[in-house]
């Protein structure tokens, strides 16, 4: 089992980058949910990794997945950076088509096309 | 690091991107999963990183020790603008049984997935096929085209994977784009025939 880590309050805490938390304040973020960056919102005051992130997503919409790799963190980390961010306002996301829900006829309909049209 | 942040445009989505869908390409260890997503990927395919434990996850990954309740497991994925709307991402993803979270993870709100198998082992690919009907993901096979691996009729290949009649069966050569996206082709076909019929 992980050894308890709760007394060694001396330390510097690794998981500084979110806190200490291991889950996002919201549970939405897909691997593939499409995030937009506020260019209006100051950047100042943010964790130098919120920073990193905001610096990266300002240059236009990534996904999740792509966020993370860009900036070398795991995935886990990043959704709870990305929770904070639109907690602040500084990011909006697009979720991915609901999980629950049977794809849809239509868009399937267009990721054949668009795959056609790629021969 | 500074190169990822580049303001290279092919980096970013398109402005007018409104959907993200997502496709597993799995498929035992070196089935040709990462060749699979580098041929169609329009982006250099990247790595992401999940830890597979709950409690400790981030102190052990963060501070690079290494403790054997943790476990980092790469994915590798690429990326294919499909329309002014539409992107598709394809994610390679280990076959590998005690990934469950990992697992969990990447089949949630995927279509669906194109399984690779190897003619030479054929048997490594049961594993992968039973956690995506664990997972109640619809797939299709596509046999990637080794040199020098034996040809099999269809019908062999079919009953040595155990396939439903109704599953695609097709051959690739993961190092061909044509030929990776009429797998995917393939697949999606597939998944829009399935779809039509649990409405109808």
């Amino acid at each position: 089992m992980t050894p308890r880590r709760r007394e060694e309050r001396g330390l510097v805490r690794p998981y500084v980058v979110t806190d200490g938390r291991a889950h996002p304040t919201r549970n939405t973020f897909d691997l593939v949910t499409l995030v937009m960056a506020h260019g209006d919102r100051p950047l100042s005051g943010l964790s130098p990794e919120k920073r990193r992130l905001m610096e990266l997503c300002l240059g236009g919409a990534l996904s999740v997945a792509e966020i993370a790799s860009h900036l070398r963190l795991p995935v886990s980390v990043t959704k709870v950076l990305l929770g904070d961010l639109v907690d602040s306002g500084h990011i909006t996301t697009r979720s991915p088509i609901p999980s629950a829900q049977l794809p849809e006829a239509q868009l399937l309909q267009e990721v054949l096309d668009g795959l056609r049209a790629r021969l | 690091m500074d190169s990822a942040l580049a303001s290279d445009s092919g980096l970013y989505l398109r402005q007018t991107v409104k959907t993200a869908v997502k496709l597993l390409v799995v498929g035992h260890f070196a089935v040709g999963k990462t060749t699979f997503v580098g041929s169609l990927s329009e982006i250099k395919p990247l790595r992401t990183e999940e830890t597979m434990t709950q409690a400790g996850a981030l102190v052990d990954d963060l501070t690079g020790i290494k403790d054997k309740t943790t476990t980092t497991v790469a994915m590798d994925f690429g990326r294919l603008t499909l329309s002014d709307s539409l992107v598709l991402y394809l994610f390679g993803a280990p076959g590998q049984q005690r990934f469950t979270r990992l697992w969990q993870d990447m089949t949630r709100g995927a279509l669906g997935a194109l399984v690779l198998a190897d003619t030479r082992r054929l048997e490594q690919s049961f594993d992968v096929m039973g956690l995506l009907e664990d997972h109640g993901l619809p797939y299709a096979v596509a046999v990637n085209h080794f040199d020098g691996a034996p040809a099999y009729p269809e019908a062999e290949i079919r009953e040595a994977l155990d396939l439903l009649p109704e599953t695609p069966l097709v051959t690739c050569d993961a190092r061909d784009r044509t030929s990776s996206t009429q797998a995917l082709i393939s697949l999606v076909q597939y998944l829009y025939a399935r779809t039509t019929q649990e409405h109808a």
